[in-house]
């Protein structure tokens, strides 16, 4: 019989129980699915989930592929750090290229050049070409309402599509992945996770995230009230001029409606300290495609959105 | 005292449960600036001349439209000495099976009524659901107590009437509190009421930052569903074979005698493993992996259990069912119930009785249950399967009732939960 040490931490905390949340919710995927994949762009809510499903199957490597629906309007910091990252752990990486589909007349580009809503149809065609049955999104409830109504596994028709009316009860820890040919599932381990939980996370645990996450200075000019980057998807138009700003980004998705916020947060205390008095929501101060109209997400996803 | 509180809202249509819920958010400061304008916006398109907070929680489109909320939404909010998870579950159609759903992760459980209605029979129902699922507390929320003038003696009468009740379906004294509150000016939410002076409690933000939280049953005997078998074969890791999974109950620490059901194989843990190093010690919410002494075969949907105090093992269940599907019961009807990590085959081999929601008592051998009824039922598993009775917030002794043709969740259930609580409700 060993001798009985005394307990350092009975109770897990906060971040511990939603650290333990997760990867039971991902070793459930593992153990009932035949293909899950695992979606990753670089940003910090998929690579925290990347992070946890290290966790949940060390130390075996992690049991899922990652799949990237690359919109070609890309920071190159977030690249570059998307590929160490796949190689650190000799992952499998699927990208799936916004400009292709584009290219053989699959979609269309928009006007205003933004390529966030035309994610959806290389997201759910890569879907059906790879049979992923279990999908891993970064998704949280607290991110905007339409999420709120979202379950941890969230059934989705064979068209990709969200029913947000015949979504099923989800009780206790118990989840039900149960799906029919051609129907597959969408995972959110970081449901119950707020966005100041991910900061004090990624601090806790010491993750590496891409550098433009942190204070850096950037050329950039003033649209619909936030500040936008040149770069692939386009530049300032007439009337609009840049100006050196000293700024960071607080999400990561397409350039050309990805806002960087004023900041001189450049460690990850500082960024704690921001997030915490900040007054804005992420979505709201940086997602130009959120602002489109009141239920511009929630029609997204029953379209198959993230 | 845990920095984490998961919490569930009940309350009928009308008793004010958005607006209650959106003051939470509001005066805890956990509504950010471009949320509140949009929400201001709204309002004035709505002829209103004050922010509605109740849009602040009203997610969907056709939910905006009708004025209703129609599905389980949770929100997140955090003050200095907690963090508080909330399920805000509906209170009309589908009540039950919305409150089931919410009450089945929730600590503490606030009941809205309206102080011009008091206790209504929908208040009853809601706290014998709570009160079967376990719920550890309850706050009674007097809603709308600006519209009785603030007037002490009709808080007493309701507040006394809901402690009884509530009493009765054994809850002990402490563990439920009535507070007088009005959501819409905020009377007792966060700061105490000028309006209410007889009221010496708690506010309902201090009792939520406050109330003592029973942990995870960390003193009940050691319960492990394994999820996935890790095996690495890697040259760092060519013989690791640990078994991971979720401590649904107890605790574990290497040394530890356990048997391995259903096969019934004893073994000792090893280790405690999790990947930032071993442990001397986990309890129940904790995701690690064990490795054990001894190389049994093991597999997925197996439960490790203290080896002094394992679960029954059986083929026949008696469970509580709460239906939650829109298609009945059949007699005899073949089903798949999750229970842990383990999917099995059954059958619904008797329905013994049903709680009749209108009389508020049970029926002998009803023909059916159905969509939002409860009810007591025998099945048969297709193989022996380890089971505890239900315990409080169901790490252990809760199941899915599950249809194989299509995957739908057709029930909740409980082992062995006593339903004739509800003949008190």
């Amino acid at each position: 019989m060993t001798a009985i040490i005394e307990p350092t931490q009975p109770t897990l905390d906060a971040l511990g129980r939603l650290e333990s949340e997760a990867v039971h919710i991902m070793r459930e995927v593992a153990g009932e699915f035949d293909r899950p994949v695992i979606l990753f762009s670089g940003g910090k809510d998929s690579t925290l989930l990347l992070h946890l499903a290290v966790k949940a199957f060390w130390p075996a490597p992690v049991p899922f592929p990652l799949l990237h629906v690359d919109t070609g309007h890309n920071f190159d910091e977030v690249i570059d750090f998307r590929d160490r990252v796949v190689e650190r752990y000799g992952l499998r990486l699927v990208v799936a290229k916004v400009q292709d589909w584009i290219d053989d007349g699959r979609l269309t580009e928009r006007p205003d050049g933004t390529r966030n809503p035309l994610q959806t149809v290389p997201l759910l065609d890569s879907i059906t070409e790879n049979r992923f049955d279990a999908v891993f999104g970064g998704g949280r409830r607290d991110e905007e309402r339409a999420r709120a109504k979202e379950r941890i596994f969230s059934l989705r028709n064979s068209f990709g599509q969200w029913e947000p009316r015949r979504q099923r009860p989800e009780l206790w820890n118990l989840y039900n992945g149960r799906h029919r040919p051609g129907e597959h599932v969408r995972v959110f381990p970081l449901s119950n996770w707020t966005e100041l939980d991910v900061w004090r996370y990624i601090q806790r645990e010491n993750i590496e995230l891409p550098p433009i996450y942190y204070s850096h200075e950037r050329e950039v000019y003033q649209r619909d009230g936030m500040w936008l980057a040149e770069g692939p998807w386009g530049g300032p138009r007439d009337g609009e001029t840049k100006v050196r700003k000293t700024i960071r980004y607080r999400t990561v998705g397409d350039g050309s409606c990805t806002g960087a916020v004023e900041s001189t947060a450049r460690t990850l205390d500082e960024v704690i300290a921001e997030v915490a008095a900040s007054r804005l929501t992420e979505r709201g101060a940086t997602r130009a495609d959120d602002r489109l109209s009141e239920a511009a997400m929630e029609d997204r996803k029953r379209e198959g959105y993230f | 005292m845990s920095d984490l509180l998961r919490l569930a809202t009940a309350g009928s249509v009308d008793d004010g449960k958005s607006t209650l819920v959106g003051r939470l958010l509001y005066d805890t400061k956990s509504v950010l600036a471009d949320t509140l304008e949009a929400v201001q916006r709204a309002s004035v398109d709505k002829g209103l001349s004050t922010p509605d907070l109740s849009l602040l929680v009203d997610g969907l489109r056709s939910e905006r439209e009708q004025g209703i909320t129609i599905d389980v939404a949770y929100r997140y909010f955090a003050t200095d000495k907690r963090t508080f998870v909330l399920a805000d579950t509906p209170g009309h159609v589908q009540y039950t099976r919305n409150t089931v759903t919410g009450a089945s992760t929730a600590e503490l459980a606030i009941l809205l009524v309206d102080a011009r209605k008091g206790v209504i029979e929908q208040t009853r129902r809601h706290a014998a659901v709570l009160a079967l699922l376990g719920v550890p507390r309850l706050v009674l929320a007097v809603n709308k107590i600006d519209l009785v003038d603030y007037d002490e003696g009709t808080f007493e009468v309701i507040a006394k009437e809901f402690t009884a009740h509530a009493t009765s379906l054994g809850y002990p004294m402490g563990t439920v509190l009535a507070i007088p509150v009005s959501a819409l000016r905020g009377d007792n939410v966060v700061a105490h009421s000028p309006h209410t002076p007889w009221y010496t409690g708690p506010t309902l933000l201090d009792h939520l930052e406050t109330v003592p939280v029973e942990p995870d049953p960390h003193e009940a005997p050691f319960r492990f569903p394994v999820q996935y078998v890790i095996r690495p074969r890697t040259p760092e890791h060519p013989d690791y074979r640990g078994y991971a999974g979720q401590i649904a109950a107890g605790t574990v620490r290497p040394g530890d005698e356990v048997v391995v059901l259903p096969a019934g194989l004893r073994t000792t843990v090893e280790r405690v493993d999790t990947p930032d190093g071993e442990l001397p010690e986990a309890v129940a919410g904790r995701s690690v992996t064990l490795l054990l002494a001894d190389d049994v075969d093991i597999s997925r949907g197996d439960v490790i259990a203290a080896a002094t105090e394992p679960p029954a093992l059986t083929d026949e269940l008696s469970a509580t069912l709460a239906w939650l599907a829109d298609k009945p019961l059949r007699h005899n009807q073949k089903v798949l119930v999750k229970s842990g990590s383990r999917t099995v085959r059954a059958m619904v081999t008797e329905l013994r009785t049903r709680f009749d929601e209108q009389r508020l008592s049970t029926h002998e051998d009803p023909e059916t249950l159905t969509l939002n009824e409860i009810g007591q039922v025998s099945l048969r598993t297709a193989e022996p399967i380890p089971v505890d009775g239900y315990t409080s917030r169901g790490r252990t002794g809760a199941f899915l009732v599950i249809d194989p043709a299509d995957g739908t969740t057709l029930a909740a259930g409980l082992v062995g939960a006593p339903l004739p609580l509800l003949d008190k409700a």
